[in-house]
């Protein structure tokens, strides 16, 4: 389970949902690993106004990975104009989707793939760092615990276990 | 803007509109429908350019391609003199062209002669560049039209010059019978890209799937590019079933398998084992939603009937002591309930409502028994507009793909969030579950429904649509 999930876990209990206590939830004995992706630029400028930055430095500090900046970074400083090379990004994007048939193909021609409308960007420090974090950190083994009921919930083989015991549904 | 020929799939008819308007949608392009029939292949567009019709076309499953009209007619005089009249100026711009010119006979055949008769007929096009099959710098199609039947000769005829291919080619690639770890609830690869095109999944972008399964799902997202997450309530579907994999692969088949042998693993972010009715996902109020689309076919329960957490009654004191101690040992299995399927779809959309950022998307599955004398209601939520809503029919059942977008606060009428009281049963399955109880019935009051014939008609079902879902 990559850390970015771990922004938008809670306690699975409903009381507990009103608790400021409940999110983030709390890595305990936590094995991570960290397997290496490639950078999706427009993703992470997509998601990173919809964290929750304060929980998410409290986590990274939990689990002793280095600090990261008090103020959430901006969307804009993730990426810096290219000097007109693509980049890795953009070449993936083109692969996503296969636009040519064997029966249908034409010779290729230089085409911008319409999600590519942002202009190149080059990946910043910032943007590096936020993806060896979210996309490329995982949590594969301990527990999370909330901070509001105590309850933990297991992670075992990277697959967390959010299934309630009986009495607590 | 000019028009376009998309040559269609005869298949899955009451999608198709539907997956071009989001292909649309999705690359932010208008698109107007000139032609179309739910019993044709043929489809007219306007959209603004060559560009715009290739991004369209790309994300397409149930299209094979898109054309410039070069002309168009009722017989073969008449698209001579349409293709004259329209298309003359275009044609010194291919002359040189290493070009392929094709037939493409619908509802009917041309033996060798006559399509070479055909194509020569076009001579006056003046495309003096080399013949080639393989990869030519341009390609004309005459498209035959031999309408619903078979009839002596075409009924409507079209040259275009291709523009782009679609990406069908994604429904080969994403088979099943190729795939590493199905179950038998796995949707097939064709309905599954459908729903995450129609759902706008897309680069950049975060999905969803709260009944993952083997994840299917969740991997056409992945396809179109977005970054994907899922979960279940059963995590043996997640975790895999160990043991090896197919020929070829060796360690356990488990979700995480299938992205990779897709080279998609760095867009899942990972599958958890939980319950909808008990999500861990974070409803935001203050904060806003995350997620840019959920899709989902929701469990129908027909083996087991449906179930969430919980038990089927109050436990007492005992019992609670019971799983208190007892529920962090190997093996313990968290008790669950039956539940209304009706009660779970609102909890979708409650949900949706809660994690969707504006403008995001839910897609999700719905089955209903065909039955004439029940009208069909179709879940509603203030908070969620519905966009289209497609039908695949089953000989006496079907289903349904519906596809909703959260509005924006500001779309949303004062006092429209005062939901009515919910008292959701606790009984058996069958009660619960009007569909499962149809089902095991046989459907049998319907056996003299003649379906499949009857599936003509406009696209885009929306007669049943109610605001009140559940009927009391
Ligand atoms: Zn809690």
């Amino acid at each position: 389970m990559k850390l970015l999930t771990l922004n938008f876990l809670t306690c699975a209990l409903k009381p507990c949902k009103a608790s400021p206590l409940s999110f983030p939830l709390h890595p305990r004995d936590a094995e991570l690993e960290i397997v290496e992706s490639e950078l999706n630029l427009s993703f992470l400028r997509n998601i990173l106004p919809r964290l929750a930055w304060e929980e998410l430095r409290g986590v990274v500090r939990e689990l002793g990975l280095p600090d990261l900046p008090e103020i959430m970074p901006e969307a804009e400083a993730l990426g810096k104009a290219s000097s007109g090379k693509k980049t890795n990004e953009n070449a993936a994007n083109e692969n996503t989707i296969t636009t040519t048939t064997d029966e249908d193909e034409l010779s290729p021609k230089p085409e911008v793939q319409p999600e590519a409308e942002e202009p190149d960007l080059e990946p910043t420090q910032t943007a590096l760092d936020l993806h060896r974090l979210l996309l490329e950190t995982s949590l594969r083994a301990g527990s999370l615990v909330c901070g509001n009921c105590g309850h933990a919930y297991k992670v075992k083989e990277g697959v967390a276990n959010f299934l309630l015991p009986g009495h607590l549904v | 803007m000019p028009d376009y020929l998309v040559r269609m799939v005869q298949v899955h008819e009451s999608f198709r509109k539907a997956e071009l308007q989001a292909s649309a949608d999705v690359n932010g392009v208008k698109v107007e429908f000139v032609k179309y029939h739910e019993d044709s292949p043929f489809c007219i567009v306007r959209l603004p350019s060559d560009a715009a019709a290739r991004s369209v076309i790309s994300r397409s499953i149930l299209s094979h391609s898109i054309c410039e009209i070069w002309g168009q007619g009722p017989t073969y005089d008449a698209l001579h003199v349409s293709t004259k009249e329209s298309s003359s100026s275009k044609w010194p711009q291919y002359a040189q062209a290493p070009f392929r010119f094709t037939l493409d006979s619908y509802r009917g055949s041309r033996t060798a002669e006559e399509q070479t008769a055909i194509v020569n007929s076009f001579s006056y096009l003046g495309l003096s560049g080399p013949a080639r099959m393989k990869t030519p710098e341009a390609s004309f199609r005459v498209f035959e039209d031999y309408g619903a039947v078979q009839s002596d000769g075409p009924r409507y005829l079209y040259l275009g010059r291709l523009i782009a291919s679609s990406g069908r080619q994604a429904k080969t690639t994403y088979d099943l019978k190729k795939r590493h770890y199905i179950s038998t609830t796995s949707m097939d690869a064709e309905l599954a890209l459908l729903t995450a095109n129609i759902a706008l999944a897309a680069p950049g972008k975060l999905f969803y799937d709260p009944f993952m399964g083997t994840g299917g799902f969740p991997l056409a997202c992945a396809h179109f590019g977005a970054v994907v997450c899922g979960s279940d309530i059963d995590g043996r579907s997640i975790r895999g079933t160990g043991g090896s994999a197919r020929r070829g692969q060796v360690g356990k088949k488990d979700v995480e398998l299938n992205f990779k042998q897709y080279g998609l693993e760095s867009r899942y972010l990972g599958g958890f084992v939980s319950d909808l009715t008990n999500t861990p996902l974070r409803l935001s109020t203050a904060r806003g939603g995350y997620l840019d689309g959920i899709i989902c076919d929701p469990p129908y329960g027909i083996r087991e009937g449906l179930k969430v957490l919980g038990s089927r009654a109050t436990l007492d004191d005992t019992e609670r002591a019971t799983h208190r101690d007892r529920y962090q040992e190997a093996g313990y299995i968290p008790p669950k309930r039956p539940y209304s399927f009706t009660a779970l779809l609102d909890d979708i959309l409650a949900f949706s409502v809660a994690t969707l950022v504006e403008n995001g998307r839910l897609s999700m599955w719905m089955p209903t028994a065909n039955d004439a004398d029940v009208e069909l209601v179709i879940p509603t939520h203030p908070c969620l507009e519905i966009v289209s809503v497609c039908v695949q029919e089953f000989n006496k059942w079907s289903r349904r793909l519906l596809t909703y977008r959260r509005r924006a606060a500001a779309e949303v009428p004062l006092g429209a969030l005062e939901t009515g009281s919910r008292d959701y049963e606790r009984g058996r399955a069958d009660d619960l579950n009007a569909f499962r109880k149809r089902y095991f019935e046989g459907f049998k009051e319907f056996e003299e429904v003649e379906l499949g014939a009857g599936r003509s008609g406009e696209v885009d079902d929306t007669k049943g649509i109610s605001g009140r879902w559940r009927k009391k």
